[in-house]
Formats: structure tokens, C-alpha cells, sequence
């Protein structure tokens, strides 16, 4: 195995990995009484799938050529990113606790000028994919071999910087390019579809000409399955997976207050115990 | 304009598209990327020779300047070809965020600025683009006055390591860079006549104007001094500091809103270093449609209306 070979190999290993980010961002937004907990929750099965069991990159050389690339879109997620990347060994764990502090690495939003292993900057939303796009199309241009793929939070795709991203990563044929939507259903304040409905979400990205499908964002077997399974040349792939906002902790769950909140000590300890007691 | 010097008019954005393509040549990692722009930009003989490498993502400017950092990321060196007002406007904060805050390795080229495409209106005028690219941390910012400028400019750009934003002028100017070897150093200006009575500091467009200008005060005994100031950002705050000291007022002339632009940037420094006399020329408002000519006229862009300014400044 080499240092950039991922860690896991069973969907085992990645639901221990999604258990320790969950309570490493959960500590980590307590320590900085700051963070997304709920859009942090959502997406971390997605990110330790990635991050434990697909992408080849190389902790000790970040900008290592042929590594594959993965943009977080939805940059609020911060701290469930940053968990990932220490526990890949980008950096040592001790420095989640800086979060969002004066002059950390690791701040409010991914500054990939600071923190090793984040390849774009990203917190305005809507601009993940056409990046991502960018990326994937330099991999074909140059006929690499390397895999590039993108979170996108479901309330952004909003954004119309989203939809003519889509409709060239389709022109192109970019079969290299994976891009997860992570379909919690829930934008800052309200649902997505009493705010500006995105159903149906899946037959317009497959109408947009991507390989879609849809998947339990919080099923490992099924995420990893639907990445490895036979795609069709010359197509993007589009995996809309259904997550759960607070995903793992009862009183978090599937409520947009939990955005943005920050739990209290209590609030804290009882998340813990849900999160161990359920997935230990 | 002579008939002489109608012919000896030049094209910068040819001088863009002819050095695009030996850099391309010499490097396999230039691409140019653009919104459907092929024809204005000039990008017809890129693509003829590299059709693969000329990436068109259609009429989306944030998608353009988003696939532009991916291509970065991936180990490109893109040249993002777009109409100014386009490129700045509608992706202002993909501009900032993926290119600018994040560093990436591109280089932003805004076609066709100021008021040359004068008959088609505000909408498609780019005035605002020094000022919205201004304010963007620490962004190159280069305004060339000539072919021979836009060539060493873009080769300059190209050798540098992060974003840089350039100006290609679409109407044809004469040489201002004669005996001027090399014709743009970055963050320097070149001074084109000597004068110790007033400072006339242009960019683009505008520095055949001064010179003219120049030209009509010296026939009045006025002796200006004409600062060729390719690049607003950095500024060549040493040559800035010489000339408030030496002349009694400095004159800024630009195809762009001074709010923000050339003339906003002079003034910002000088006042907190040597505060001078000043008078910001350039356009103050949604202009009218019409030709660029008439446009000049209306905002006092022309020779006599600098001369004006500059004896005006003196005088008052």
C-alpha cells in the first residue's frame, strides 16, 4: 500500500471513519462556538466515503500532479472537511481546535492558500462545480488518469452558475468528473422546496445529459456501490444522494435552526452519546 | 489625424492574439478559454492551430472563469479571453474567490473595454472594470497603450506565478513606445515627454491623447510631462512622487470611470504622501450612445480638452 492508497477497504472501516469525523466537527464547532453542524452531519458519510475509501492523494505532498481532486462547494461544511483532512493525515488533529480562530489555518470557509489539501476556496455558493468542471476537463485535455470529484450542497443549486456548469461538463463528455449532490433538503432558513423547489432533481441533471442516480447519502454500501458501478463513457456522473440534515443526532435532526446553531455544552455531550451509542 | 497617422495605426487586440499563440507554441500548458467570444477576441487563428486547447464554455461568464481556475488547478495556464464588461461584471465574485482569494494561476484578459463599443450603449461600455478589479486585494492590473505594450504585457503575465488582469484596447492606436525598450517593465511607467509645468498621467487609450495634449500646451508655453501608466496596480508610486514634486499638478487620463480607476488610484496615494492638485479625467456617467469619437468628445477625451483641463488646473 502506498501513502496515497485509501486508508479503508471495507464499508466497515469508512462508518468508523464517518463516526470520528462526525464527533471530531462536533468538538471541533463546540471548541470554536462557531460552525454548520447540521449541513456538517448531512455531508460526512459523502466525505468519508471519499476521503477513507477513494481518493489517491498524498497527505505528505498536497499538490502532488496526479492526485485526484475534490472540491467542497459547500464550504460552510468546514469543519467535517477539515476533520476528514486531519484524520487523512493533512494535518495533526490538535489543530481542529483552532478553528475559525485568529490566524488559523482553518477557517471559517476552505482558503486552500492555508490549508493543506484544499485545492479552491470556496463559501459563496454556486461555485464548486464550475471548478470542479475546470479540473476535470484540464484531466482530459492532458489525458490523465485522475478523478475529480465535487460536493454540492442541494440548496446552492440554486446558484445558475451550477446549471451552466452542468450543461458543459455534459458537452464535454466529462467521465472523469463525479458529483455528489447532498440532498438534505433544507437551505439556511426553510426547505428547499417551499424556498424554490428542485424536484425533480434527478431527472433534470439527467436531462442535462449526466449518468444520474439516487442514493441513501447515509448508506456506505450504497454510495460506494453507485461510485464503482459501470458508468457509460463519455458522461459525467451524478450521484444525488438523500441525506439528513444534524444526520446521527435526534434533536439536530431535519431542522434548518440547526444550520448554523451551536450546541451547548449539554447539547454537546448528548450528541456524543447518541452518535457512540448508535454507531459504536 | 493625418492621413499619416491613420496609417500607422495599430491593433492591439491582433498584438494579443499573435502572442497568445507563440506562447502557446513554446508552452503546451496555454489554453484560452472564452464565452463564445472567438470572434471578438480575435481567438480565430488560436483555434486554428490548437482547436483542443481553445476551451469555448458558451455564453457563461461564471462557469468561464470557474472552469479557468479548475484548468489552473489541473496545471493549465489559461488565458481567460472574454468583452470586459462580461468578464468583470457578470463574474465579478468567481473572479475574487476562485481566481483572486484562491490564488489560481490565471490570467484575466477583458476584451473590447472603455467605451469602444460606443453605439451599443452602457451595457456593453466597460467603465467600471479598473475600479470592481481594483478592489480586489493585490490583482495586477495592466492597461497597455500599444501593440508593442500588450505583446510584453502578456508575456510578462504569462511568466509570473498568479492572477493577473489585463486590458486589450479594441480600437487601433498609434505607437507610443518607440525608443522605449522594453515597452512595459511591470509597475513602472514610462515617462514620454519631459515638462516641469504640469503631469499628464494616462493609460490605454488615452496616452496618444495626452501626448497630443502635451503638444498643444507646448504651443501655449506650457511644458507637460506625459506618464505612460500601463499598470494601476501596483502603481510606480516612485515616478507619482517625482512628478507632484516637480510639476505643479498632475492630470489623470483614462477610458474608464476615475472613481476607482486610474485617477482614483493616483489620488488615494498622493493624498496620503504628497498631496497635489489634481483633475481626473475620464468618463462620470452612463454615457450616450454613440460613436467612440463622439463618446471622446462628450467627456472631453480629446487633446483640447485635456489641454484645457491641465491649463485650467494651473491657472485656477
Amino acid at each position: 500500500m502506498t501513502v496515497t492508497t485509501p486508508p479503508c477497504t471495507t464499508p466497515g472501516e469508512v462508518r468508523d471513519l464517518a463516526l470520528r469525523i462526525r464527533l471530531g466537527a462536533l468538538d471541533t464547532i463546540a471548541t470554536a462556538g462557531l460552525g454548520h453542524v447540521g449541513g456538517d452531519f448531512s455531508v460526512t458519510d459523502i466525505l468519508a466515503l471519499l476521503y477513507g475509501g477513494v481518493l489517491r492523494v498524498d497527505p505528505a505532498d498536497p499538490s502532488w500532479p496526479q492526485r485526484d481532486r475534490f472540491v467542497m462547494s459547500k464550504g460552510h461544511a468546514a469543519a467535517s472537511l477539515y476533520t476528514a483532512l486531519a484524520l487523512r493525515g493533512f494535518f495533526p488533529e490538535s489543530e481542529l481546535a483552532t478553528f475559525a480562530g485568529p490566524d488559523s489555518r482553518l477557517g471559517g470557509h476552505p482558503n486552500r492558500r492555508k490549508t493543506p489539501g484544499i485545492e479552491t476556496n470556496t463559501g459563496p455558493l454556486g461555485h464548486g462545480l464550475p471548478v470542479a468542471v475546470g479540473m476535470a476537463t484540464g484531466a482530459q485535455l492532458a489525458g490523465a488518469g485522475w478523478q475529480t470529484y465535487v460536493v454540492v450542497g442541494d440548496g446552492e443549486i440554486q446558484e445558475g452558475s451550477n446549471w451552466e456548469a452542468l450543461m458543459y461538463a455534459a458537452h464535454r463528455g466529462l467521465s472523469n468528473l463525479t458529483l455528489f449532490v447532498d440532498r438534505n433538503r433544507l437551505q439556511q432558513g426553510a426547505g428547499t422546496e417551499e424556498t424554490n423547489a428542485l424536484d425533480p432533481l434527478d431527472e433534470k441533471i439527467r436531462a442535462f445529459g449526466w449518468e444520474t442516480s439516487v442514493v441513501d447519502g447515509h448508506d456506505i454500501d450504497a454510495l460506494w456501490a453507485a461510485i464503482r458501478a459501470p458508468h457509460d463513457h463519455g458522461r459525467p456522473v451524478a450521484i444525488v444522494a438523500d441525506t439528513i440534515k444534524g444526520k446521527g443526532v435526534s434533536f439536530m435532526e431535519n431542522l434548518a435552526a440547526w444550520h448554523h446553531k451551536v450546541p451547548s455544552a449539554e447539547q454537546v455531550e448528548l450528541a456524543r452519546a447518541e452518535l457512540t451509542g448508535v454507531q459504536a | 489625424m493625418s492621413a499619416a497617422t491613420e496609417n500607422a495605426m495599430h491593433d492591439c487586440r491582433k498584438a494579443f492574439a499573435e502572442t497568445l499563440i507563440e506562447l502557446a507554441r513554446a508552452d503546451e500548458r496555454v489554453v484560452a478559454v472564452c464565452n463564445d467570444s472567438v470572434g471578438s477576441s480575435n481567438l480565430g487563428g488560436f483555434r486554428e492551430e490548437f482547436p483542443e486547447r481553445l476551451i469555448n464554455v458558451g455564453i457563461a461568464e461564471q462557469n468561464m472563469v470557474g472552469v479557468a481556475a479548475g484548468l489552473a488547478n489541473a496545471g493549465y495556464l489559461p488565458f481567460v479571453s472574454a468583452a470586459s464588461p462580461f468578464l468583470t461584471g457578470r463574474a465579478t465574485e468567481q473572479i475574487k474567490a476562485d481566481i483572486v482569494y484562491s490564488g489560481a494561476n490565471v490570467k484575466l484578459c477583458g476584451q473590447s473595454p472603455g467605451v469602444s463599443y460606443g453605439e451599443l450603449g452602457p451595457t456593453h461600455h466597460s467603465i467600471e472594470d479598473i475600479a470592481w478589479m481594483r478592489a480586489l486585494d493585490d490583482l495586477p492590473i495592466v492597461v497597455p497603450a500599444d501593440p508593442e505594450q500588450t505583446r510584453e504585457a502578456i508575456r510578462w503575465a504569462a511568466e509570473v506565478e498568479g492572477p493577473v488582469f489585463l486590458r486589450i484596447g479594441r480600437h487601433k492606436v498609434p505607437s507610443v513606445s518607440e525608443g522605449h525598450v522594453p515597452a512595459f517593465r511591470p509597475g513602472r511607467s514610462e515617462q514620454l515627454t519631459d515638462g516641469d509645468d504640469v503631469t499628464l498621467v494616462a493609460n490605454g487609450t488615452m496616452v496618444t491623447v495626452a501626448l497630443a495634449a502635451a503638444d498643444e500646451l507646448a504651443a501655449s508655453g506650457i511644458r507637460a510631462r506625459v506618464l505612460n501608466m500601463a499598470t494601476v496596480h501596483p502603481l510606480d508610486r516612485e515616478s507619482l512622487l517625482r512628478s507632484a514634486r516637480e510639476t505643479r499638478g498632475i492630470v489623470t487620463v483614462e477610458e474608464s470611470v476615475p472613481r476607482g480607476g486610474l485617477g482614483g488610484a493616483v489620488a488615494e496615494f498622493l493624498a496620503e504622501s504628497e498631496p497635489t492638485r489634481m483633475r481626473l479625467m475620464g468618463t462620470h456617467e452612463f454615457a450616450v450612445t454613440g460613436a467612440v469619437e463622439y463618446l471622446f468628445d462628450r467627456f472631453s477625451l480629446t487633446p483640447a480638452g485635456v489641454a484645457d483641463a491641465a491649463r485650467d488646473l494651473l491657472g485656477s
